[in-house]
This record gives structure tokens, C-alpha cells and sequence, in this order.
């Protein structure tokens, strides 16, 4: 036998210079090809025609202070943020809360509570995420209730016609997925029954609402919710709304909910069988908690869309953000400001619909590693 | 032998679930049954008589937008409001999926381009688009940027025989000059087309014979287009144009899409298809890097892998959920009423709502065509995945 | 089948790859590490080695479905290079079977043998469904040519990547590790199919841990690790009296069992 060389491991050197750093970096992202180059060189082009005078109109030349249009007219080259910074309380909370000074406590204390409940939900370590979902599920809408509806304890009440601005549209959606959510569950439940008027019934009900657009339902709301009720009850316009979009969004949650339920697979449901437990045990501790959590970007997903839609509340003429921004742009005062107006309104909307699906995103990765592994 | 026991009728699960449907049954039942009576009674209470008797009084009111469809103030009736709605609708459908689709498809696939700054634009324009409110970003074009900046007629922006101003968006008109020589222009193109299928046949064939490939697709595209002109010049030029003209405050003739048809288009448009930009990137993400490397293995070229490999795979991802962005968008272009363009909601559901309070039969029949789409789109959908499952397993 | 198939290598042909002083990283990573190698036309050689050592990306390298930083690849005489030419060049004559096997599921089984010939070698239709099931039925699937990949099971559908490969007529086949995501019993069925292929003289390279196929197939067994060739023998020297301690130390391992 001969003598055994002992394995020594080369050490590892450095790879060549040109396949490394920013130039490298530069060379291989930006001018890879012949047509690669070209893009980004179009590429500039377009920002550098477009992209300063904007932020030159928008920021640098831009009217943040003032209370009147006087102060935009003598600088007609900048954006007019006088607007926006006068009417803001009118814009987020409404005509109500925006007349009455000594009442801003209460929309103010309503979005501190609903984000100190919500944000640390959104993280995966944070304790006691159960009480804090019940909170915000159960306690959360008895409290905005008390507190922006008011009439006891010694709040005035508003009324719900005078509600506006951000206020209201968070009102809309928040109401629209906290009761669409346990309606699409059973919904959700009941399309996958094996019983056939059940499910008949259910994906009836589905389909009828996910076919029609969201703005017939909200006329068909308006004109004709009164006439199915008996004589004497009554609801105002933004319940009637209400009562619409939690109808739409319903059918938009159970089919989530079912996408999330199809993916469990069935040997889950036959051990909960084979241990005895009956079908409403075996959903509720075994499949549903499973589904819903598989779901929950897609219901995301349909949060996101219903906080959009909700803007369609003010072609029946009630003052959301995006009616309440344009509102004021239209006013004697401020006639003429569009851009500003919808720009503001369109940021909000989009602040919060890009954090959501971003949201969505990464939970939506997370989980899909967490089944690979 | 144990003797049979009989099971207690309501651990059968049988029987459960026949009491359990029946109940539902009953109870779906009557609540219909007292919606409809409550609503009766209200409509006695109110002196309102529901009925489809208004469908043939005329309607008093003038329709600006009725491209298809002879309206006329005075003569036309209600049920002829709910046509034109019908078609406004299809029209703006139709515009803003074959652009949303276009565009849709360019974004997407730009989004995975190797150049980092283009797939990051195209990525800023996707989250843009997608997550604004469609409603906002219709107004917003046409009240904040079209309306006040775009010129009056008189100062139109010309391109061409095209114009664009406040009005809207003006282009000619192709108009039959003689019928015999148009006959003859379309007998003409007919053969061609026929010759040209019969040669793609042959091309086919002799590719699959001798492995020679012919440029089918370019060979085609020049005869239509050189051989189609050379005929319409043989045959006479049977076409004349019917270009827009400045009258005293607009523009006559041609074809026009007024303003809101336009803003609703342009917002349509770039709103589906951030929609369908995305899905096109998945579409494409989700066909493995493994297809890819065992194309280029066997020798395909870049071109060919993309053609024969990815592309097939890719589209049977992005079909499905892009017609139910079709859907979407049809459905989302009932946001009209906010800019004023004619189409089913904002002219039915809308001022024949107000004028003749006859809310059951016009909500009725508006939601009734959307759920034919639906159901037609479904229809589709379920076609299409069926025949994919057959060839795939 | 007893007839011995191992040759002398005076039997061999002429190089028909040859790899010199071969780098790559993998950003900072360095996965191989001068890498040099010889393959005779008619050689059968089978890479081993723990996972990470670069035997993979060695082969992949070989097709340029990875890119070298250093060194050369000459493969029959054509230096892999950027040039799409040459690649397409090799690509047609180096056959790659690969872990997952890759097939085409909106194909055929047929679909998928004769794609490349009809795309690429430009055969007529006929003749290259002619070809396609002659291969298909060496590996024993003809039956199967109008099924889709989904219809069959993993043994069949690695049988199947082998004959889509055959279909252009390689000169030179590449194996990366075929066999790992088989379960036991198919696995003999797709290393039936490559033994017939060594018996006709295929010139092969093998990533994979299947032992018995490398002392019954290879001429040459090549161990790598940290993206060095530490080691590399005829088979029987190789397992019998290895040189180094680090292949010992590999070999104690996976034959325990």
C-alpha cells in the first residue's frame, strides 16, 4: 500500500477585479447589452426631463404656509400646500369635527388608539397578539362608537351625514371587513359543503355580489334598501352604505377564505375524525385556524380593493377623503387647486394601500418558506 | 348475529343534513318571501306601480355619445337609453382592454428585464397604478390635468388628421365612396388572405419535411400590407376619409371620443394594467429556471427557448387571471357617472333612475347585464382551464 | 452482462474535453479552484463528492449553463467562450441529464424528444419522431410517447430526459446526479439505461453517489472537495487504495452502509 497523502485545502483567493464592485455592478445591470444600454440612457433621459420640474413644482417651489389663496397666486410656480395645510382637519376628519374645535380629541384619539393596537400586531414576536386582535376586533368598534358617534357619557353625537374626510372612509372600511369577515367564513364553509342546497345557496349568494359592480350595489343601497324594510325603519345614508359594502366584501372574503381552506390537505381533517371530533370542532380547532392563517394575504388582498372602493361612496354623495378633498378644491375659496387635492387624497390612499400589500407580500413569503421547509 | 339497531334520527347524518337543508331552505325562502311583501307594500304605501309600461314613453333628455345608435331627443324611448348604455359600455370595454392589454403586457415583461433601472421603473409604475384609487385617478385626469390643461378647439393639438383638445379626441373616418369598388377592394383582400393561409400550410409542411424554416410571419404582414394598398389603388380607391373639421366651437365630422370617454379610457387603461403587469410577471416568474436551462441544453436558441418553452408555459398563468382583469375593468368602467360618459350605470341606473323613480326593474336589469358578463367571463375561464387540464393532467 | 466493459486506456480515443486551470466564484465564493481535466473520447468517468464541493457546477460548466471566470473549456475542439455560436455548438453535441429532469409538461413525451431535433438539428418531422421512439423504446417507454410528464412516474420520467438527450446524438452525455430524486426501486431502472449507454461507448460524466454503477461503468472516479479535484483513479484503486485521507474519510462514509 502506498504512503497516504494527507488532504490539504487550497486557500480561497479572490475573484477577478473586473467581476467585482460598482463597476462591475454598472456593466451588468445598466449596459449589459447593446439594448440594455440604450434603455438606460432613454431611461435618463426621461427622469431628467421630467422628474426636476416636478419635484421643483411639488417641493422646492412649492406654498406650505398661509391661510389664504393670496399666498399661491403670487407664487403660481409651485404646488399650493397652503391648501392642504388649511384644510386638513376638514379633510381627515370631516365638516363635523373640522367646525367644532373642542371636539377633535375624539377622531384624534380614535387613530391613536386603532394604529397602538394595530402596529405591534404586525410584528411576528410581539406577546399577547390574542388579546390585542380581540381588542381590536371587540373592544376597538365599541369605543369608536362611544367616542365619534357619541350621545352618552356627556359626548355630543354626530351625526353619522356629517362624518367626512378620512374619517369616514376608514369608518366604511373598517365596518366592511370586521363584519364581511365572520359573513365570508360561513360563506366560505358553506361553498364547500357536501350538502347541495347549502352550497347552492352560498355560491349563489357569492357570485351574485362579485358580479355586480360595487357602485350599482351602492345606488341599489340608496334607492332601494328603503323599500325593503317596513315603514318606520329607517337608516341614514351612510349605514345604508354600509350595509352594502359589507354585502360586496363578504363575497370577496369567502372566496379568500376558501382558497385558504382548499389548501389544507385532507388528512388534517380525517385525524381530527379518526380522534371523534364532529364537524363544527373539527373546523374550528383544526381546519379553520390552518385555512385562515394560509389566507390571510388574499384577505389582505381584499381589504386592500375594498379600501379603494370605498372612494365610490362619494359618487352617491357622501364626503370621504377622496369627495371631501375634492369638495374643498371646488370651494370659492380654493377654486382651482384639483391637483393639489386629489395628489393629497391620492397619497393616503396610496400610504396605506402599498404598506398593506407590501404586508401581504412578505407574509405571503414567509409562509411559503415555512411550507417548503 | 347482533340485531340491527336503528339509528336515532338525529345522530343520522342523513337525515341531519336533510332537516338541516330543508331548514336553510325555509328560512332563505321566507325571507325572500317578506322582503318581497314588505317591498309591495311600501310600493302601495309610496303610489309607486312597478312595471316595465315606461320602457316605451320617450325619454326627455338628449344622450351627447351614441356612436351605434340613432338617438333622437323627442323620438327616442326609455328602453332605447338602455341600449345605447349598453353599447357605451361595450365601447369603453373593448378600447380599454385591448390598450390595458398592450400596455399591461410591455410593463410586465420590462419588469424582468435585465437592466435594473427599467425593471425598477416599470416595478414604481406598477405600484403606482395599483394602488391609487381608480375612482381618483379617473377624476384627477379628467378634472385636474385634461379639462384645464388641454386647449380649446380652435387650438387643438393636431397630429396628423387626429386632434386633441377639451372636447375630446378627433379622428377621421374612413367612408365608402362606391359599394362595386369596395366589393371588389374586400373580394380582392379575400383571396389574398386565402393565399396567404395556403402558403403558411405549405411553409408549414416543408419545415416539417426538410427542417427549412421560412419567415412566415414577416412574408405575410408585407403582402397584406403592400399587396392590400396595390389592390385598393386597382380597385379604385373606394374609400374617402371623413376628416374632422373646426366648426364654430368644435370640431364636425370624423369620429369623436368626447373627453370623459377619453379620460375614462386613458385612467382605465393604466390602472388594469399595472393589474396585468403583474400577473404577466408571474405568469412568466413561475416557469422554473430548469425549463429554461434544459431548452438552452439541447441547443435552442435564446429566441426559440422563449418562443417554445417559456412563453406556452407562461401564458397559462397569466391568461386566466387576466380575463378576470377584463371582467374587472368592464365592471370598474361603470365609474363613468363621475366623469359624465354615457355608458349603462350613468345613463340607466342613473338619470332614467331619476327621472321615472322605477328603481326595481333599473337596478334589476343594470345588475342583470353585468351578471351575464360575469357568468359569460366564468364561462370562459372554465372553458379554458379545462382544456389546459386535458393536455396537462 | 458480465462482459467486462472497463478498456484500457490505450483503447480510449483522442480528448474530446479538456479543462484547464478552470476558476469560478460565485460572488466571493470560490467554487472551483484550477480545475484541470481530461476527458478521452470513450471515457466514463463519475464524479463524487459531498455536497457543495463543486461537482455540479463543474459540469454545468462544461454545457455553459454556468460561466467561468479563469481557465479554458475546450470541448471537441470548440473553446466555450461568450460566443453564442460556440455554445450553441457544444450545447448540440453535449446531452445533459439533470437531478430534476427537467421535462416539458405542456409536451408530450414524444413532444419532448423531438423538439430539439426538429428546432435545432432541423431533421424533418418524420424522421425525428422516427428517431425519438427508437430511443424511447431503449429505454423501454415507447408505450408512453403520447402521455404527458405528469402522467408518469419519476423513474419513467428520467428515462425520458435520458432519451430526449439521445435524440441529438451527443457525443458526450452529462449526468447530474440522475438518480437523487428517485426512490430506491426506480433508480435501478434508470441505471440499467445508463450502463446500456456506457456498454455503446457513450462518453460520460456522472455526478452522482451511486457506487456500484461507478465500479461496474467508470473508467475513472474523480473525488472533489472545496471545488478542488482531491483525487481520481481507476475504480478499483480508487475504493480499494485511496491516496488521500480525505477521500478515505468520504468512501468510510457513504459505504458503511
Amino acid at each position: 500500500m502506498s504512503e497516504v497523502k494527507i488532504f490539504v485545502p487550497a486557500p480561497d483567493r479572490s475573484p477577478p477585479s473586473n467581476t467585482l464592485g460598482p463597476v462591475a455592478w454598472l456593466r451588468e445591470n445598466l449596459f449589459g447589452s447593446i439594448s440594455s444600454s440604450i434603455a438606460t440612457l432613454l431611461f435618463f433621459y426621461l427622469c431628467f426631463s421630467y422628474l426636476p420640474p416636478f419635484v421643483d413644482w411639488a417641493f422646492i417651489k412649492a406654498n406650505w404656509t398661509g391661510t389664504d389663496r393670496s399666498v399661491c397666486e403670487a407664487n403660481a410656480a409651485g404646488a399650493c400646500w397652503t391648501f392642504i395645510n388649511v384644510r386638513l382637519e376638514q379633510i381627515l376628519f370631516g365638516l363635523y369635527f373640522a367646525s367644532k374645535p373642542e371636539e377633535l380629541w375624539r377622531p384624534t384619539l380614535i387613530f391613536v388608539l386603532f394604529f397602538a393596537l394595530l402596529l405591534p400586531l404586525l410584528f411576528e414576536r410581539t406577546p399577547g397578539k390574542k388579546w390585542l386582535s380581540i381588542a381590536l376586533l371587540g373592544v376597538f368598534p365599541v369605543v369608536f362608537y362611544f367616542v365619534v358617534y357619541g350621545g352618552s357619557f356627556g359626548i355630543p353625537q354626530s351625526n353619522t351625514t356629517q362624518w367626512g374626510g378620512f374619517l369616514l372612509t376608514f369608518a366604511l372600511a373598517f365596518v366592511g371587513i370586521l363584519l364581511a369577515l365572520p359573513i365570508g367564513i360561513l360563506l366560505a364553509l358553506g361553498r364547500r359543503s357536501e350538502m347541495p342546497v347549502i352550497r347552492s345557496i352560498c355560491v349563489i349568494y357569492i357570485e351574485f355580489w362579485r358580479g355586480t359592480p360595487l357602485i350599482t350595489i351602492l345606488f341599489m343601497a340608496s334607492v332601494m334598501l328603503p323599500l325593503f324594510f317596513p315603514a318606520g325603519v329607517e337608516f341614514d345614508k351612510v349605514v345604508r352604505a354600509m350595509i352594502g359594502i359589507t354585502m360586496f366584501q363578504s363575497a370577496y372574503t369567502a372566496e379568500a377564505v376558501r382558497g385558504g381552506l382548499a389548501a389544507i390537505p385532507k388528512g388534517q381533517a380525517e385525524a381530527a375524525m379518526a380522534l371523534g371530533l364532529g364537524y363544527w370542532r373539527r373546523t374550528v380547532l383544526i381546519t379553520l385556524p390552518q385555512a385562515l392563517k394560509i389566507s390571510i394575504p388574499s384577505i389582505v388582498n381584499t381589504f386592500i380593493a375594498l379600501f379603494k372602493d370605498t372612494s365610490l361612496v362619494s359618487i352617491i354623495g357622501l364626503l370621504d377623503l377622496l369627495n371631501m378633498a375634492q369638495t374643498a378644491a371646488r370651494s370659492v375659496e380654493w377654486k382651482g387647486y384639483d391637483i393639489e387635492g386629489y395628489l393629497f387624497a391620492g397619497f393616503i390612499y396610496w400610504a396605506f394601500c402599498y404598506g398593506m400589500s407590501r404586508y401581504s407580500q412578505n407574509l405571503e413569503h414567509k409562509l411559503d418558506t415555512n411550507r417548503r421547509n | 348475529m347482533t340485531e340491527r339497531t336503528r339509528i336515532p334520527l338525529h345522530r343520522d347524518p342523513r337525515v341531519r343534513a336533510i332537516l338541516v337543508q330543508v331548514l336553510a331552505a325555509v328560512v332563505v325562502g321566507y325571507g325572500f318571501y317578506s322582503l318581497f311583501q314588505t317591498t309591495v307594500d311600501n310600493l302601495v304605501a309610496r303610489g309607486i306601480q312597478t312595471g316595465t309600461n315606461f320602457f316605451d314613453e320617450v325619454a326627455p333628455f338628449q344622450i351627447g355619445f351614441t356612436p351605434f345608435f340613432d338617438y333622437k331627443l323627442g323620438e327616442s324611448k326609455y328602453i332605447d337609453v338602455f341600449f345605447v348604455g349598453i353599447q357605451n359600455t361595450i365601447l369603453v370595454a373593448v378600447l380599454g382592454i385591448i390598450a390595458a392589454t398592450l400596455l399591461g403586457f410591455f410593463i410586465g415583461v420590462i419588469r424582468l428585464s435585465p437592466n435594473w433601472l427599467v425593471s425598477r421603473g416599470a416595478l414604481v409604475y406598477i405600484e403606482i397604478f395599483r394602488n391609487v384609487p381608480l375612482l381618483l385617478q379617473i377624476m384627477f385626469w379628467n378634472f385636474a390635468i385634461f379639462l384645464p390643461t388641454l386647449p380649446a378647439p380652435k387650438n387643438s393639438i393636431a397630429m396628423g388628421a387626429f386632434y386633441l383638445n377639451a372636447r375630446g379626441f378627433h379622428t377621421p373616418l374612413p367612408v365608402i365612396e362606391n359599394t362595386t369598388d369596395f366589393a371588389i377592394w374586400i373580394a380582392l383582400l379575400t383571396f389574398l388572405v386565402i393565399g396567404l393561409v395556403m402558403f403558411a400550410r405549405r411553409a408549414k409542411a416543408l419545415f416539417e419535411e426538410t427542417g427549412r424554416r421560412l419567415p412566415v410571419p414577416w412574408i405575410s404582414a408585407a403582402a397584406l400590407i403592400i399587396g392590400g394598398y396595390i389592390f385598393y389603388l386597382v380597385s379604385g380607391s373606394p374609400l374617402s376619409f371623413d376628416e374632422p373639421v373646426l366648426g364654430r366651437f368644435n370640431f364636425k365630422g370624423g369620429g369623436q371620443l368626447p373627453l370623459p370617454l377619453f379620460s375614462l379610457w386613458f385612467a382605465l387603461t393604466l390602472y388594469t394594467s399595472a393589474f396585468i403587469a403583474e400577473n404577466v410577471r408571474a405568469g412568466i416568474q413561475s416557469v422554473s429556471h430548469g425549463q429554461t436551462e434544459a431548452a438552452l441544453a439541447l441547443g435552442l436558441s435564446r429566441k426559440d427557448t422563449v418562443n417554445l418553452v417559456t412563453i406556452p408555459q407562461a401564458l397559462r398563468v397569466i391568461i386566466p387571471p387576466t380575463i378576470s382583469q377584463y371582467l374587472n375593468l368592464t365592471k370598474n368602467s361603470s365609474l363613468a357617472v363621475a366623469v359624465g360618459y354615457e355608458e349603462l350605470v350613468a345613463v340607466w341606473a342613473g338619470i332614467t333612475l331619476n327621472q321615472t323613480g322605477q328603481a326595481l326593474v333599473i337596478i334589476g336589469m343594470t345588475v342583470a347585464v353585468y351578471e351575464c358578463l360575469s357568468l359569460l367571463t366564468s364561462f370562459v375561464l372554465n372553458w379554458y382551464n379545462k382544456r389546459i387540464q386535458l393536455t396537462e393532467r | 452482462m458480465t462482459t467486462d466493459i472497463h478498456m484500457a486506456s490505450a483503447e480510449l480515443g483522442d480528448t474530446i474535453i479538456k479543462i484547464d486551470e478552470l476558476n469560478k466564484w460565485y460572488g466571493q465564493f470560490h467554487v472551483l479552484k484550477d480545475i484541470n481535466l481530461d476527458v478521452k473520447r470513450g471515457e466514463r468517468i463519475v464524479i463524487c463528492g459531498p455536497s457543495g464541493s463543486g461537482k455540479s457546477t463543474l459540469i454545468r460548466c462544461i454545457n455553459r449553463l454556468e460561466t467561468h471566470q479563469e481557465g479554458s473549456i475546450v470541448v471537441d475542439g470548440i473553446e466555450l467562450t461568450e460566443d453564442t455560436k460556440h455554445i450553441n455548438e457544444i450545447r448540440r453535441e453535449v446531452g445533459m441529464v439533470f437531478q430534476h429532469f427537467n421535462l416539458f409538461p405542456h409536451l408530450t413525451v414524444l413532444e419532448n424528444c423531438t423538439l430539439a431535433p426538429i428546432w435545432v438539428r432541423k431533421a424533418p418531422k418524420r424522421e425525428a419522431e422516427e428517431t425519438a421512439m427508437r430511443y424511447l423504446e431503449r429505454v423501454k417507454i415507447p408505450e408512453q410517447a403520447n402521455k404527458y410528464p405528469g402522467q408518469l412516474s419519476g423513474g419513467q420520467q428520467q428515462r425520458v430526459a435520458i432519451a430526449r438527450s439521445l435524440c441529438m446524438n451527443p457525443r458526450v452525455m452529462l449526468f447530474d446526479e440522475p438518480t437523487s430524486a428517485l426512490d430506491p426501486e426506480m433508480i435501478a431502472e434508470v441505471l440499467d439505461v445508463m450502463v446500456g449507454l456506457a456498454e455503446d461507448g457513450m462518453t460520460m460524466l456522472c455526478v452522482t453517489h451511486e457506487m456500484g454503477f461507478a465500479r461496474k461503468v467508470a473508467n475513472r472516479v474523480i473525488f472533489m472537495d472545496g471545488g478542488q479535484i482531491v483525487e481520481q483513479n481507476e475504480p478499483e484503486e480508487f475504493f480499494n487504495n485511496p491516496q488521500n485521507d480525505r477521500t478515505e474519510l468520504f468512501l468510510s462514509q457513504i459505504l458503511q452502509h
